[in-house]
């Protein structure tokens, strides 16, 4: 976990400060509604259908519990009780008042938490691996690098008014489970044949109308060049974005619209003028920044304790649980525990102010006051002793996330959608909630394996539905909501966008149309440890549109 | 509209010369880019001369002029738009610019300290309040976390600079027993 010192602490109180007065501005009428908008979305305040919404970052997934508890608090004082965890290591609150929104701000402030630049056309939350610093497969914790890109990336003098959002993500594991080829900038590090680390880095990923996956323009970066490489991609883009039109204004038009080779030209002429200057950075600076970062004092164990092993043996309930959500820590005899915010019938990364509580004190017990937030919108333990697990999962189970489906088909990541949303044309909440419905069985969900279904209400695609196994989007039609699907799309480091497979459906009619999806690939699958995506990889689209479409009308 | 400049709201020593009537002696003129690329010799009237160059034009077409020139305004044609910041740190940054850098358009109080930081040192407030509001408002941040050509330390060059409490304590009674 990252230390804030003294500066961090400043800078933010500076921040708040900064907003109330804002705040005071605007309901003094010094501030037209036109400029206040654009301030209010630097702090992540959005305007929704019935209420403000505030969106708060939660810095490359990792969370403390007194955070999680803070962040109780404000579910429980300032909204309806539950807080919403996002596809982008985010929580929103969707029910809060303006004039209380300086005083909750100030509250979280102190907890180190704020929505600075979770929204507007800035510099994003950069993202990462929800396993960051606990997995064995990881080369280093790309939280390090994440932060040293927050903190550049924090109130920005030249990069606060882009021309449209940008997200940076980062992925330090041969799998990559923070989606960065979805995103504006996404860095792989990795080590080259000569064995030195360094980032392999894209640009011009992006879902929305237009979607792309990230393409690479510089193949190894050397690691003190990440902050003057990242700086020379924004001021090309911060130059030559398009901003006469809000659909074209991600750096992946202009990316596109130049080529990714001239692109990659300006990045690299930009980049000589600066490299060498003060953002090249020092090792005694990255080792500043990693000594800051704690972790925890773990006991010397062994794995696979006795009574895991006849947990295992005898509890049925426990094994599939174990199986579904435990897994390898790089520390011996601990283990890396998710928690699933999907149960049945409910809001996909929704949580009560209970359930927080009772998370934050159930990581104190067992996981040294450390919890984490996944972009598949769950909950991690990161560092839980195997002999504890049996324990701990009673407990989990008894705050209602001990369902053992992650991965599964009733996983789903889904956008809030109609019902919250301004800009959402369907709702998304009730489809996933059908869905986690017809797929209670969860013999039946094991059986269709790995299964990611993404849901968006819009085109604007926050359940990144482009990169579902099965995505569906919701879309208008003379006043009704219809819904598209598409499937064969990919997040991880196979990342691919999924393929349209016939006309949209309405509302009442999606979540048979899963179900005919899932018996189809039930039927064509070579084998059952053939997975759905590579299924679709191996047959194409059509024999699962031919599938849907029998007995609907093709157009 | 008021020029700040200094942190004081200050009288504009400079005339924007606009249209095609030619350039007075002796006087201090703003002229429009077109002005200036079709008539280079400009640059080398005895009086001040700036010029207002747009967003979306490369300011390296600014370097043979940057010697010359007293002052290039930017423009902010709506306050989202953040093209000039980056035109601002090119220009002192890598063109060495030293002459003054004015903010003009839509400039709100709420990006003073970015334009600060970027290189601005001459502001055309749109609001009489703002303007009035500036010296406080650019107090309102004392740490950064980006290096700029301005020259504010960043945190994490304190940081590398800090000297150990303990160590600190010590100096301090040395200090006081010489």
């Amino acid at each position: 976990m990252y230390v804030y010192d003294e500066f961090d602490w400043a800078l933010l109180e500076q921040r708040v400060a900064e907003f109330r007065d804002q705040v005071r501005r605007r309901l003094a009428g010094e501030l037209t509604e036109d400029e206040f908008k654009l301030l209010r979305l630097l702090n992540g305040v959005y305007l929704q259908l019935h209420a403000y919404m505030l969106r708060i970052g939660i810095p490359y997934g990792t969370l403390s519990s007194e955070q999680m508890r803070a962040l109780a608090h404000v579910a429980r004082n300032y909204d309806r009780g539950y807080g919403h965890f996002t596809t982008r290591q985010n929580i929103q609150f969707h029910w809060i008042k303006l004039e209380e929104l300086p005083d909750a701000m100030g509250y979280l402030a102190q907890h180190r938490l704020h929505g600075i630049q979770t929204s507007g056309n800035s510099i994003r939350n950069v993202t990462t691996d929800q396993w960051a610093g606990v997995t064995p497969e990881e080369i280093e914790d790309p939280r390090i690098w994440a932060e040293l890109i927050r903190q550049h990336t924090t109130l920005h003098p030249e990069f606060s008014f882009l021309p449209r959002k940008f997200k940076i993500a980062i992925t330090a594991a041969a799998h990559d489970r923070a989606a960065v080829k979805i995103h504006d900038v996404s860095l792989r590090l990795y080590r080259n044949d000569a064995g030195e680390a360094g980032f392999e880095v894209g640009v011009g990923g992006g879902l929305g109308r237009i979607p792309y996956l990230a393409q690479t323009i510089k193949p190894f970066l050397p690691k003190r060049d990440l902050l003057s490489y990242i700086e020379a991609i924004l001021r090309v883009y911060n130059q030559y974005g398009r901003r006469d039109n809000i659909h074209k204004a991600r750096i992946k038009i202009l990316v596109h619209q130049i080529g990714v080779e001239k692109f990659a030209e300006e990045v690299e002429a930009e980049w000589q003028t600066i490299r060498t200057g003060p953002l090249a950075l020092e090792p005694s600076v990255i080792a500043e920044i990693a000594t800051r970062f704690r972790y925890p004092d773990y006991e010397a164990l062994d794995d696979n304790p006795d009574a895991l092993t006849s947990a295992r043996l005898t509890d049925r309930a426990f094994a599939t649980w174990f199986n579904a959500c435990v897994n390898r820590h790089k520390q011996k005899g601990y283990a890396i525990v998710t928690l699933s915010l999907k149960p049945e019938g409910g809001t996909p990364g929704d949580a009560t102010a209970e359930q927080m509580d009772a998370i934050a004190d159930l990581a104190d017990r067992y996981s040294f006051g450390e919890i984490r937030v996944g972009h598949e919108q769950n909950l991690v333990l990161p560092h839980v002793r195997q002999r504890d697990l049996v324990e701990l999962w009673r407990a989990l189970d008894a705050i209602g996330v001990a369902l053992p489906n992650i991965n599964l088909v009733s996983d789903i990541i889904a956008c809030p959608g109609l019902d919250y949303c301004s800009l959402a044309n369907a709702r998304s909440i009730p489809v996933a909630q059908e869905l986690t419905r017809r797929f209670r069985d969860l013999d039946v969900a094991r059986n269709l394996g790995r299964l990611h279904i993404n849901i968006s209400g819009c085109i604007n695609a926050c359940g990144h539905h482009h990169v579902g196994h099965i995505g569906i989007l919701g879309v208008e039609k003379n006043g009704e909501e219809f819904y598209q699907v598409t499937i064969g799309g990919r997040a991880d480091e196979k990342a691919e966008l999924g393929t349209l497979i016939g006309p949209a459906v309405p509302y009442g009619d999606v979540a048979n149309v899963v179900e005919d999806i899932a018996a189809a690939y039930l039927e064509l699958r070579d084998r059952p440890e053939e997975l759905f995506i590579d299924t679709v990889k191996r047959l194409g689209v059509e024999p699962f549109r031919e599938r849907v479409y029998a007995t609907r009308q093709a157009g | 509209m008021r020029l700040v400049k200094q942190g004081r709201i200050v009288e504009d020593r400079f005339v924007r010369w606009l249209d095609d009537a030619p350039v007075p002696e002796g006087v201090a003129v703003i002229v429009p880019h077109t002005r200036l690329l079709a008539e280079p010799e400009l640059a080398r009237r005895d009086a001040p001369t700036g010029v207002i160059w747009p967003n979306d034009r490369k300011v390296a077409e600014l370097a043979p002029y940057v010697d010359r020139l007293a002052l290039i305004a930017l423009v902010f044609p709506v306050f989202k738009d953040g093209r000039a910041f980056s035109q601002a740190r090119i220009l002192r940054e890598q063109f060495g610019f030293a002459g003054e850098l004015r903010a003009t358009g839509q400039v709100l109080r709420d990006q003073f300290v970015f334009m600060l930081r970027a290189g601005f040192d001459a502001f055309e407030v749109t609001k009489d309040a703002d303007a009035a509001a500036f010296a406080e408002t650019t107090r309102r941040y004392s740490i950064f976390y980006q290096p700029t050509g301005d020259g504010r330390r960043t945190a994490a060059s304190a940081r590398l600079g800090r000297v150990p409490a303990a160590a600190q304590a010590g100096r301090q009674r040395a200090l006081q027993e010489t």
